[in-house]
């Protein structure tokens, strides 16, 4: 299958804690933090790279391009799943402001028209800003099928018919989706059976998580090709729809912790004080 | 004025109560800006459905009855199509797994900007405010949509469900509109979880477990007896969740469900932000765990330090006798 997935660099996400609010409350500033690819666009390219291929031989089954829409800093963001394995990128220049999920989908769109891929498999969310949507519209602009929060893709046929299940609040919905689609992961797509191609052996077990780069892959990945576009080259001049006018902190958690002695203590605290029991 | 349609989450015929959160942010809309608001109800058993919201206020009710499972690509041309006929300024649910699987798309055929997961609303100049929780709750934005037509899902937790407003609100069935896109896609099965417990997202005590537990029998032997002594619905983190101690419906975090309780009494759990941004808003929250300096205490108001296994115990003793 040809997979073209998308991934955006996001502030290091185990540091959310840290990111701050400028003064005037105009801009979310995230220095002294490291870029990290999103988790969830790093498992769409772990669940892309094992749709095509062959987990126990190695052999590729096809081609996985990567995207990344910013500024020139995120060629070094599409370098890491190109070290992964994957096969080439392209980097649409942008600068962070005009982006929004909205301006992001019709820029996909446009790629997708050109690459014309099987499949567009990408993160469901970007855990910086948290929302959940550019999979969603892109799948309507392009008219096809999607099938979003999935934790378990399976195709025994080549591509030509995907069971996927999806995570959805009570429990699994499975739908069968005969591509060209867009697909949205989940945080349990890279379990290790979560991807079954019908061509890695039932027996091969990946590990838990997305794969490293191996040395090898790091120096191959140098030699990769990235395209640079630019909004205009794709028709996407509008800008973006949804934007901030102002950000701020929550307010931090009343009080602070109080230790408690005993199981006893607690129980005690919680009716008499916490008025809670 | 601005008009807001509802889109309405039914489950086994019925509508879910997270659906009454939506109902609470389109009234807070339509009241501040001298708007109403419709309520679509769509799927199997819609007009059952509308019966059941008929005493909310609503100007209207539209039902669009679409037999077999939840498939986004079948209810988003109609919903589309309902917002474009009613010129509706602003199309919402609740931000459920449903609402946030259906609207982006349902924004993608209205060309409108979608403000996703907001934590509240207000009207500033004329055009409305959305303010939402970002980097996993950490920050929160302020976004104006500049699209005639505006796509918002909202935060269950934050939009407590509306009560009835008296009156009664009668259904009136739309067309179904189709789209190509769903000969493309097929449902297969909705496996649920079936619980006696109460809903994660309604109780107003949660108990979740963390990776300490160790094992699926832990959840069952040490950790429910906290859940059921305190009639709390069970919660879980993430590594749990995987490790398969408890099933996947029960995270709760940033990509798992965001809990809001008068109580949350967090197990073994070590505090990781993508697990705050799930239950951080929580009225009181307790942590057991063994090591004192543990993330979650950031967060914690109390903090029983100790070894789960014989503290938990002796937590549900010591309830027990003081009631
Ligand atoms: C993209 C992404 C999304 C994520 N989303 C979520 C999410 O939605 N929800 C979520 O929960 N996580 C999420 N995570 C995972 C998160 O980062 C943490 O890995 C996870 O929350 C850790 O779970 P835990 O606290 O149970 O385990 P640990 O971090 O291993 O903590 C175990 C805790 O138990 C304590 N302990 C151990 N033994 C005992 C004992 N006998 N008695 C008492 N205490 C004991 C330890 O001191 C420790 O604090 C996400 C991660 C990523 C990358
Ligand atoms: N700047 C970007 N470049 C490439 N892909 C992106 C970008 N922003 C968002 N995406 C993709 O869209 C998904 C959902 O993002 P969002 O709707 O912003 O939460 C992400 O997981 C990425 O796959």
């Amino acid at each position: 299958m040809k997979i073209l997935v998308p991934v955006k660099r996001v502030a290091d996400p185990d540091n959310a804690n840290k990111v701050k609010v400028s003064a005037d409350g105009a801009r979310v500033t995230s220095e002294g933090l490291e870029w990290k690819l999103n988790p969830f666009d790093e498992y769409a390219v772990e669940a892309a790279l094992r749709l095509n291929e062959n987990g126990a031989s190695g052999e590729k089954l096809g081609e996985v391009i990567i995207v990344s829409l910013g500024p020139d800093e995120v060629q070094t963001t599409i370098r890491q799943p190109l070290a992964m394995g994957a096969d080439r990128g392209i980097h649409v220049k942008a600068d962070d402001a005009e982006l929004d999920s909205t301006v992001v989908a019709k820029v996909l769109a446009a790629l997708v028209a050109q690459e014309k891929p099987d499949l567009v498999l990408m993160g469901k969310q970007a855990v910086d800003g948290d929302s959940n949507t550019a999979g969603q519209v892109l799948a309507e602009l392009l008219g096809w099928p999607m099938a979003t929060f999935a934790m378990a893709i399976e195709t025994a046929d080549g591509g030509k018919t995907l069971t996927i299940g999806r995570e959805v609040d009570t429990g699994v919905l499975t739908l069968k989706v005969t591509p060209p689609a867009v697909v949205t992961v989940d945080l349990r797509i890279v379990a290790p059976g979560s991807v079954r191609n019908g061509v890695t052996p039932d027996a091969h077990k990946y590990g838990e998580g997305a794969r490293y780069a191996s040395l090898k892959g790091i120096m191959a990945a140098k030699k990769k090709a990235i395209d640079v576009r630019t909004l205009a080259d794709l028709g996407v001049t509008d800008g973006a729809v949804v934007t901030y006018t102002k950000f701020e902190r929550p307010p931090a958690r009343t009080g602070s912790v109080r230790f408690v002695e005993s199981a006893q203590e607690l129980v005690q605290r919680l009716k008499t004080e916490a008025k809670v029991l | 004025m601005t008009d807001v349609l509802v889109v309405a989450e039914l489950l086994e015929g019925a509508s879910r109560k997270s659906t009454l959160s939506a109902v609470r942010f389109a009234r807070e809309v339509a009241e501040a800006t001298g708007g109403a608001f419709d309520i679509l109800t769509i799927g199997e058993g819609a007009e059952a459905a509308a019966s059941q919201l008929a005493a909310f206020g609503a100007r209207k009710i539209f039902t669009a009855e679409i037999e077999g499972g939840y498939v986004a690509e079948r209810y988003a041309p109609t919903v589309a199509a309902v917002a474009k006929d009613g010129g509706h300024g602003v199309v919402a649910a609740t931000a459920t797994t449903f609402g946030k699987d259906l609207l982006p798309r349902v924004a993608g055929r209205l060309g409108a900007g979608v403000a996703s997961d907001i934590a509240s609303v207000s009207v500033d100049g004329g055009s409305l405010v959305y303010r939402r929780p970002m980097y996993a709750g950490n920050i929160f934005g302020f976004a104006r949509v500049s699209t005639d037509v505006q796509v918002v899902t909202v935060r269950q937790t934050e939009f407590e469900a509306a009560d009835e407003a008296g009156g009664y609100t009668s259904a009136e069935a739309v067309a179904v509109v189709e789209d190509a896109a769903a000969s493309r896609v097929e449902f297969v099965s909705l496996e649920a979880q079936k619980s006696e417990r109460p809903e994660l997202t309604e109780a107003s005590i949660v108990v979740s477990g963390g990776r300490a537990l160790k094992s699926a029998e832990n959840f069952k032997s040490v950790l429910e007896p906290l859940v059921d002594v305190l009639g709390a619905a069970m919660g879980a983190s993430r590594a749990a969740a995987d490790a398969g101690y408890a099933s996947n419906d029960l995270q709760v975090g940033q990509t798992g469900k965001v809990v809001a309780p008068k109580l949350y009494v967090a197990v073994g759990i070590s505090g990781a932000i993508q697990h705050l941004a799930g239950m951080k808003g929580s009225k009181v929250i307790v942590a057991v765990n063994k090591d004192k300096e543990a993330p979650i205490k950031e967060v914690a108001d109390y903090f029983l330090a100790g070894d789960l296994f014989q503290v938990v115990p002796e937590l549900v003793s010591e309830i027990e006798k003081a009631r």
